[in-house]
């Protein structure tokens, strides 16, 4: 049962073969069995997703009209306040806060009935491609232990490959939601920015956080997409706009005469040969799929990941000045007599780790008289000429596409001392995050040279994210007739029976 | 070649309200000094005819109407504090003795 899709556990919720309570069960046995090797969770909320379960079930017995998504599981990603859960994002500061409060997400989901199974691992505040940063120890990803999961929502995308949970929440910042899905063989969508409401949601970088729904299908993922999305009037940076119509997208899965652009900029040099290899593969599908595929040209985006790494971080600096030992978290050295600003420092010293302390220290310095226009200005100016680039591209094309990531998963602590080398893996999904559009990563195949899952990016203009859907839909239509499985039929057997 | 030293390194640790060990100061500037040389590539296209971007959004104030919405209890606000008093964050002394 844990194999099936969110969509069939949906229709055998809904047909009565099964209850959420036993459904619910199933995934936490599951993550009994094997969460001691992927280390997916921080937290598993045993007694809250049961109590969910029933609540739903109770419902259902009565006749009542339920959600497409009720009864079935979920995986939140820990930078998602919810009301009386311990939310960390990862970091020591933080460690033991119960939020008093839902974020709107976390409303939506209950609103939907979706049960909420627990909180899954994360680079500390979302800084990060590998979840190595978290302080509570790195997530595995279920197809190499050894390797990394993705990040900065490494916990998601795992708990989804090795089948802890149909569904996840993650947030994607420069591609914390597509890199992970592309290294772990599952789907992961970063909506339009303000498709989803960051009410809630931990703020890392207010311009770029955006909050999206990952599965390991399409179609899952578009059912929770509308499930989280809409306007909010809790976020002033929300889209006051009726929801794109993904689940139909996705459903119809059609792409006949739809034009797809290749970004020029985005292959080629520093992509290993599997992931090219699967990426031409893919457009190859299509086209016999009946898309037309042309060439773009987006010329700045060799600059978006320096542009990234000066906004990013600037405005972290200014957004994680709220973590102050004063109203929530942790507070150390408040001795007798200790001054507040002594507290704040002995506090944020112990309490951050090393790569956020870094992008608040680099933030600070982008932000600095006297430096200001040299980086975090001319970064801004950057942004403005990537979103050009997108315009002109989406001139020619309906959709964008390229691969999701230059390389498959690396090995656990491979790139942890090489902070350059650790931000190339997010050179293709930062340029979406920059121009505020949609982008999904859904995999495309096995590398050749180590079997690893690739994955395939779509990425979609403003407010018109069914068309990844619809890109996506059919590409995954195609790709599963070619392999006869899904992909993760071909992933090694975890802790015992399948 | 743009480089931090290990005193600028301080001062933004200070700014930033982070006690450093010196340890973590010379790696944090040694560091610096590759991480500045790589994103400062943004100045060769950022020309004075470029307008810079902010935010994905062209959005001016929003506002919502001005009614009473429920919001936290004084229970359920102080419910992480690291310690409080009287129905209030209680913190460190914040001025000076004199």
């Amino acid at each position: 049962m844990i194999r099936n899709s969110a969509s069939e556990m949906a229709a055998k919720l809904a047909a009565g073969e099964t209850t959420s309570v036993a459904l619910t069960q199933a995934h936490l046995d599951r993550i009994t069995a094997v969460d001691a090797d992927v280390h997916a969770f921080l937290y598993v909320d045993t007694e809250g997703a049961l109590a969910q379960a029933a609540a739903v079930d109770a419902k259902r017995a009565k006749g009542e009209k339920l959600s497409p998504l009720a009864g079935v599981p979920l995986a939140l990603k820990d930078v998602m306040a919810q009301k009386g859960v311990p939310t960390t994002c990862g970091s020591k500061i933080l460690e033991g806060w119960r939020p008093p409060y839902d974020s709107t997400v976390v409303a939506n989901l209950k609103k939907n009935d979706v049960v909420i199974l627990g909180k899954t691992n994360m680079d500390e505040f979302a800084m990060g491609s590998s979840t190595e940063n978290s302080a509570y120890g790195p997530t595995h990803n279920p197809w190499d232990l050894t390797r990394i999961p993705g990040g900065s929502g490494g916990g998601s995308s795992a708990a989804l490959a090795a089948f802890e949970a149909p569904l996840a929440i993650g947030t994607d910042t420069g591609g914390s939601i597509r890199q992970p899905a592309a290294v772990t063989g599952t789907v992961g969508v970063k909506p339009t920015y303000g498709g989803v409401s960051r009410f809630g949601l931990v703020a890392f970088s207010s311009s770029l956080d955006q909050a999206g729904p990952c599965a390991r299908t399409v179609l899952d993922t578009a059912l929770l997409h509308e499930a989280i999305a809409g306007h909010d009037p809790k976020d002033a940076t929300s889209i006051n706009a009726p929801v794109p119509q993904v689940v139909a997208a996705a459903k119809s899965g059609d792409v006949k005469g739809m034009k797809i652009g290749v970004v020029k900029e985005l292959n080629g040099d520093g992509y290993q040969p599997g992931v090219r290899a699967r990426f031409e593969e893919s457009l190859e599908l299509l086209a016999k799929a009946g898309a037309e595929i042309v060439e773009v040209s987006a010329p700045n985006f060799e600059y978006a990941l320096a542009a990234y790494y000066l906004i990013a971080p600037s405005e972290c600096s200014s957004n994680l000045a709220r973590f102050d030992a004063m109203r929530y978290g942790l507070r150390v050295g408040d001795v007798d007599g200790a001054s507040a600003e002594s507290v704040m420092n002995l506090t944020r010293e112990v309490g951050f780790g090393k790569e956020v302390k870094r992008r608040i220290i680099l933030g600070t310095y982008a932000l600095s008289s006297g430096y200001y226009d040299a980086y975090y200005g001319s970064a801004q100016k950057v942004r403005t000429l990537i979103t050009q680039d997108f315009t002109k591209a989406f001139e020619k094309a309906d959709v964008l596409v390229s691969p999701t990531c230059p390389t498959t998963a690396f090995k656990i602590g491979e790139k942890a001392n090489d902070p350059l080398a650790m931000y190339l893996n997010d050179i293709a999904t930062i340029p979406v995050n920059m121009a505020g559009i949609g982008g999904m990563s859904l995999p495309s195949g096995l590398a050749d040279e180590d079997g690893l899952p690739v994955g395939f990016q779509i990425m979609s203009p403003v407010m018109k994210d069914e068309r990844m859907y619809s890109v996506g839909a059919a590409l995954e239509a195609a790709l599963l007739s070619k392999w006869g499985a899904p992909l993760l039929d071909k992933a090694p057997v975890l802790g015992g029976a399948r | 070649m743009s480089s931090l030293s290990r005193d600028d390194v301080a001062k933004l640790a200070g700014l930033a309200r982070i006690e450093m060990s010196e340890e973590e100061l010379v790696n944090l500037s040694n560091e610096f000094t590759v991480i500045l040389d790589a994103v400062a590539r943004v100045q060769e296209v950022a020309g004075a005819d470029v307008e810079p971007t902010s935010h994905p959004l062209p959005l001016r104030n929003v506002f919502r109407a001005d009614v009473v919405v429920p919001s936290l209890t004084p229970e359920e606000a102080l419910s992480g504090a690291p310690a409080q008093e009287e129905q209030r964050f209680r913190v460190p002394q914040i001025l000076g003795e004199e």
